[in-house]
């Protein structure tokens, strides 16, 4: 019964802290949350795995985000709409 | 400085000039066009996904852009600007594909409480050539769409496109608060789809 109480007081905790993951993330958090939150993964394996692959959702959509180019074609139809097109290199 | 100076000192490198934009300057114009074109197709494109209605929002920014220059006030950056103008064409061509999704009651939306995470998968030690397929790639690009506009625009303009939380803000209108809130919402949102997507994988490897 201890441990069912137990795991709801964790669960209420890990609310708590899921609105400070994204300042976390991106370094922004203030010390002293961070701390706080840190000893928290140390102890909480779900967290801990929120966290990272949190992190790593952002990091990967950095490292896609300038898998788009503009093409030739669309650039060349935006200078002559512009009338720009004695400027295209 | 006056303006005689500042006409004999070059631009610093990178620099386009605002009042030469003001002036009409058309090659100042055209610096602008070639620096910010892949940005704003990119972010249309992220939005929309649809490469004729980026192109038409990527046209329509820069008809715009050029046509209020004379009342731009630098209380943001050019960039900026563009980004605020390109985001309100975008978020037009959403309204007109789906106008009952995008009523947005915004109020309502950054009031409601983080969605408790669901999949708890630690994804971070598959390799990369799995994070990054092709497939995975598209699923990427997908998950994103499947955001409501509000949520979408934010993410893109923050971690797609690399705004700072002040930017985002700037470009949308809205405050930094918000743009807080969204952001950590859409990426929650993100960490779920993915943790489901590559849960698969995950598994394949452990059973190996």
């Amino acid at each position: 019964m201890s441990g069912h109480i137990h795991l709801h007081e964790e669960n209420e905790h890990c609310r708590e802290l899921l609105s400070t993951l994204g300042e976390y993330v991106d370094g922004t958090l203030s010390t002293e949350l961070c701390s706080a939150l840190e000893r928290h993964f140390r102890d909480c394996q779900r967290c801990r795995v929120v966290v990272n692959t949190l992190k790593k959702t952002v990091e990967l959509y950095h490292e896609t985000s300038t898998d788009i180019a503009i093409p030739d074609d669309v650039r060349q139809r935006l200078f002559l709409k512009l009338d720009l097109d004695d400027y295209l290199k | 400085m006056d303006e005689k100076n500042q006409q004999n000192i070059p631009q610093p490198r990178g620099e386009i000039s605002v009042e030469a934009l003001k002036a009409g300057d058309r090659e100042a114009f055209a610096n602008l066009v070639e620096r910010y074109s892949p940005q704003i197709y990119r972010l249309a494109l992220k939005i929309l996904n649809d490469p004729q209605d980026a192109e038409d929002v990527l046209q329509e920014t820069f008809i715009k852009a050029l046509r209020s220059i004379s009342s731009f006030e630098g209380r943001s950056s050019l960039s900026t600007w563009l980004y605020r103008i390109a985001v309100n064409e975008a978020l037009m061509i959403v309204r007109k594909r789906k106008p009952e999704i995008v009523s947005i009651d915004q109020e309502k939306e950054d009031a409601e409480g983080e969605a408790e995470p669901v999949q708890i998968v630690d994804f971070c030690c598959l390799p990369e050539g799995d994070l990054l397929s092709a497939e995975s790639r598209r699923f990427l690009d997908d998950a994103v769409l499947q955001l409501t506009p509000a949520l979408r625009t934010v993410f893109v303009l923050r971690d797609v496109e690399g705004l700072s939380v002040r930017e985002t803000a700037e470009a949308l209108g809205i405050s930094e608060v918000s743009v807080k809130t969204r952001l950590l919402r859409a990426r929650l949102k993100l960490r779920e789809a993915l943790s489901g997507y590559y849960a698969e994988r995950v598994s394949e490897r452990s059973e190996k």
